[in-house]
């Protein structure tokens, strides 16, 4: 019989053991030390890059924010200019294409939640969590089969509808996600007292459910403000300043940065970075909102 | 076949404690009959909450603990209020009381497990054997290979087999030989009264098993390591009357060899399975404290104190 | 009777919200259809030959995509190959071992990692990462490794490198967050039941937490993949943008995603723009079936975790 099986002697159990550190013990410690400090140090690398982003960005963007890069619209060749153009076709492209995309993705998210059955609220969710993981650049390709060739003619509206495309299905899973916390106890009282099923999706669940989802619709407005492939073969960016005219081509920030940051000259690169500080400012600023309201309520 | 359950006396002990039956008998043993108590009465004894074993001189020593000015918290609330407490060794010794007044808190706290929750702490002391737990020489990871414990809710590992399960805990200190790991694992399984049932499928995932099989699977896990103390907490709350009994015939049975400290909201059971039942209750701070320890014979008919009695005879409010 | 007045209302409620149900699976589906049909005349002429192709020249009408999923797949390799060690021991700490005022932050910040605009993050690749990848890291390889082919110089920075490692930071959320909840999901008292054993954290966690979570950190791995493989901006501005399949790690490279962004609008409508068309398809073909993998893989974890907490 080994020392190991039944009432173990002090070697394995007992309290004199308590006091004696075995060689494997102390390999375990060691062992365990180390795991738990690779994993903090993994977890800080993660952080790092999005340090190294943020105050690279700042600092070097700070450079070339200024007055005309606001307002004077693209010269190419070095010779200055501004984000003018690009600022203005965001700030009509993106509203317009959350304007197309979110009432579908809010009603989508309604229905499954309301009407859904198990197997087609399953297929419907699966349909959009595919649809969130679509390269955005296809999305372009189809948007630009669907609504630029045909007309042969790059346009503004196809541009905002690629967004739209986008925008759907993330609109679409977090306003069902929202929505699914609200208690089923209130649905019923309502229902109970004769109110109809389409007032009490929206005045009572999609009420109490707001502030998740419109916080899931400003993500979603975030993301498409920095979206840049979709636009490449629908708005394909203008230099001139496009106001009012979506039939044709019309510039966004992104397209802007991306468009200058391949510039060989210094004073585009400089444009690029001041672009980039703007949309980047943007884009936190919604996550911060949003997210930040959520992350008070995992603290509790 | 021939199993040794002897164990190797250290030098000073008085006594070595005499071995379990035949494990292989297990099916013949007469079940014991849930309402009689059988302990028989002690002498009365004038301590006020509670009399530490050295009264016994000619019991063994091993596997005993000693708790005193034992306070427990989580963060600013206190859970625990000035416990003191002798758990006699190779005795199974009860914690009763209502839901919420840190029975469970109680029990975290001997085998070192209430600190993990962040923002625990523990004041006083509790010596296992003369040893303080809480020192800082102790390492409360060994001090759980010597104080086990099994959980309410069966937990077998669901990616393990049934083998794997029992080993689980052997494993962690390093490979051992096949052949020692083997014997080691049916010896435990058949310490907690499993082997015959799962002999044949040892290589069966864990959760394939029944509840009170799988709650004896854990109980085989524990005893895998070569505790000192086992701590239950309220191990058959889970199962059905039947295995509940198997449970209770167990620990009977496990006494013999090692200290058992068990919880349970369940009165019948502490009488039918435990010598001595410590009643705790929630005062108004909310903390937990011992109202009254003895015999459990004595607890039962004739408690000193009046909070005990109107608990055991189900008096509240 | 109450049914007849608001009936319109509500027939029109369900009418819009099934509708809108319905268009995005129409839109799953018409993206795929659409796809496979404006590209038929490529895949007509060349048939499956276009995907082991090696040249793309427009010249003489010759049409290969392998350079191009040679490049996807390496770079996205290659950045999982980062990414996947540092995203899950990141979960692990966030979800086991960081105290909750550490955790909440750190896992915040993490995620907004992921909302950083692709191009922001490509312009910071071209002007900040590659030269510094190129001094450190690249130099580093090429002075003591050179002599494998692999890691032969000239390193510029620009290249398939710091593509993957520009993708890696990229994808480094997607893990963490869905790495983090499933570890998460894992039922307290397993965790509880190795460490009465006497096991330290990491054994339980290495033991006892993560065979569980296993199936979905594998899942959250391939959504990392297949958000790697459709990754356009960031990948275009610093992999350096040459057609030919890279044999070097620090090579300049070309993905499809990459291609299809620099020469669509530059195409002419025909056999050219079908082509491109054809390489959206196929990464359209491969990131769909990564991501109806791992989308299962994530649910079954999450199906086993809820089984343990009930059997």
């Amino acid at each position: 019989m080994t020392a190991l099986a039944g009432r173990a002697p002090a070697a394995d159990g007992g309290i004199a053991s308590l006091l004696v550190r075995s060689s494997s013990d102390r390999r375990r410690t060691w062992f365990d030390r180390f795991y738990r400090g690779l994993a903090g140090v993994a977890a800080v690398l993660c952080v790092v890059p999005l340090i190294a982003i943020v105050v690279f960005v700042a600092i070097k963007g700070a450079g070339g924010l200024n007055l005309d890069l606001l307002t004077k619209p693209t010269r190419a060749l070095g010779l200055g200019g501004g984000a003018a153009a690009a600022i203005l076709g965001s700030l009509q492209m993106v509203p317009l294409a959350a304007l197309i995309g979110t009432p579908v993705g809010v009603l989508a998210g309604l229905y499954t939640v309301e009407f859904g059955g198990r197997r087609s609220a399953n297929v419907i969710r699966f349909a959009a969590d595919v649809l969130v993981g679509i390269p955005s650049i296809l999305v372009g390709i189809f948007a630009f089969t669907l609504f630029v060739l045909p007309f042969h003619q790059f346009n503004a509206v196809a541009g905002s509808l690629a967004l739209a495309i986008i925008i759907i299905p993330v609109v679409m899973r977090t306003t069902e996600e929202s929505l699914r916390l609200v208690p089923t106890s209130l649905r019923e009282a309502s229902l109970a007292l004769g109110v109809p099923v389409w007032r009490t999706a929206l005045s009572v669940v999609l009420r109490t459910g707001l502030s998740g989802v419109l916080g899931g619709v400003m993500l979603a407005f975030a993301r498409a403000a920095g979206e840049t492939a979709p636009l490449i073969f629908t708005a394909l960016g203008n230099q001139l300043i496009n106001v009012g005219n979506l039939g044709r081509p019309m510039d966004a920030l992104p397209l802007f940065i991306f468009v200058n940051a391949r510039q060989p000259y210094a004073a585009q690169n400089s444009q690029a970075w001041g672009a980039a500080l703007l949309l980047l400012l943007f884009v936190l600023v919604v996550n911060v909102l949003v997210r930040g309201r959520s992350l008070r309520h995992r603290a509790r | 076949m021939a199993v040794d359950t002897a164990p190797m006396p250290p030098a000073d002990q008085p006594a070595a404690p005499t071995p379990p039956g035949d494990p292989d008998a297990w099916g013949t043993r007469p079940t014991q009959t849930p309402v009689a108590i059988r302990v028989p009465p002690r002498a009365d004894n004038a301590g006020r909450r509670d009399d530490a074993p050295r009264d016994e001189p000619s019991a063994p020593s091993r596997g005993r603990l000693d708790i005193e000015g034992l306070d427990a918290s989580y963060g600013s609330f206190r859970a625990l209020r000035d416990i003191d407490l002798g758990i006699r060794p190779r005795a199974v010794t009860a914690i009763i009381g209502p839901s919420g007044c840190g029975k469970s808190t109680f029990l975290r706290t001997l085998n070192r497990m209430h600190e993990l929750v962040p923002g625990a702490t523990v004041k006083g002391s509790i010596r296992l054997d003369d040893v303080d737990i809480y020192g800082p020489e102790v390492d409360p990871v060994r001090l759980r290979r010597v104080i086990g414990m099994v959980f309410q809710r069966p937990n077998p590992f669901p990616t393990m087999s049934i083998y794997d399960n029992v080993a689980a805990g052997l494993l962690l200190t390093g490979r051992r030989p096949r052949a020692a790991l083997d014997e080691v694992v049916e010896h435990s399984l058949r310490r907690a009264a499993l082997w015959d049932e799962v002999k044949d499928k040892l290589h069966q995932n864990g959760t394939s098993l029944s509840g009170g099989q799988q709650q004896r699977l854990c109980i085989a896990r524990a005893l895998a390591v070569g505790p000192e103390v086992v701590l239950m907490d309220e191990p058959a709350s889970a199962l059905d009357p039947v295995a509940t009994l198997r449970i209770e015939e167990l620990i009977a049975e496990l006494k013999e060899t090692y200290t058992i400290v068990i919880v349970t909201h369940n009165m019948q059971q502490a009488a039918r399975v435990s010598d001595r039942t410590a009643f705790f209750t929630m005062g108004d701070d909310r903390a937990g404290y011992v109202v009254e320890v003895d015999d459990t014979s004595r607890i039962f008919t004739n408690p000193r104190e009046r909070l005990t009695e109107d608990y055991v005879s189900g008096r509240f409010g | 009777m109450l049914a007849a007045r608001g009936l319109p209302t509500e027939l029109v409620f369900r009418v819009l919200t099934a509708g809108a149900a319905i268009a995005i699976v129409a839109l799953l589906i018409g993206i795929a259809v659409r796809l496979a049909a404006a590209s038929a005349p490529t895949w007509q002429q060349f048939g499956p030959g276009f995907l082991t192709g090696t040249s793309w020249d427009v010249v003489n009408g010759v049409y290969g995509a392998l350079p191009f999923i040679v490049g996807t797949i390496a770079s996205s390799l290659l950045a999982l190959l980062v990414a996947v060690p540092i995203g899950v021991f990141s979960a692990i700490f966030l979800a086991e071992l960081a105290p909750g005022w550490l955790a909440i932050p750190l896992t915040f910040l993490v995620e907004l990692l992921a909302a950083i605009p692709s191009v922001v993050v490509g312009l910071w690749g071209v002007f900040v990462l590659s030269p510094f990848l190129r001094d450190t890291v690249e130099a580093w390889f090429v002075d003591h490794l050179g002599f494998i082919p692999i890691f032969a110089g000239p390193a510029f920075g620009i290249g398939l490198f710091s593509a993957a490692v520009v993708l890696a930071i990229m994808i480094l959320p997607t893990i963490v967050s869905i790495a983090r909840e499933v570890i998460i999901a894992v039922p307290h008292s397993q965790r509880e039941a190795m460490l009465a054993l006497g096991a330290t954290r990491a054994e339980t966690i290495g033991r006892a937490v993560l065979p569980l979570a296993r199936s979905g950190i594998i899942g959250a791995v391939i959504l990392g993949l297949g958000r790697a493989l459709g990754e356009t901006m960031a990948v275009t501005m610093v992999i350096g943008n040459k057609d030919a399949v890279p044999t070097r790690l620090f090579d300049q490279a070309q993905t499809i995603a990459s291609k299809i962004a620099t020469t669509f609008n530059e195409a002419q409508v025909g056999i050219q723009v079908d082509s491109l068309i054809a390489l959206g398809l196929t990464l359209l073909g491969i990131t769909l079936g990564l991501n109806v993998i791992a989308r299962l893989l994530v649910r079954r974890t999450a199906g086993q975790a809820a089984g343990l907490v009930t059997g």
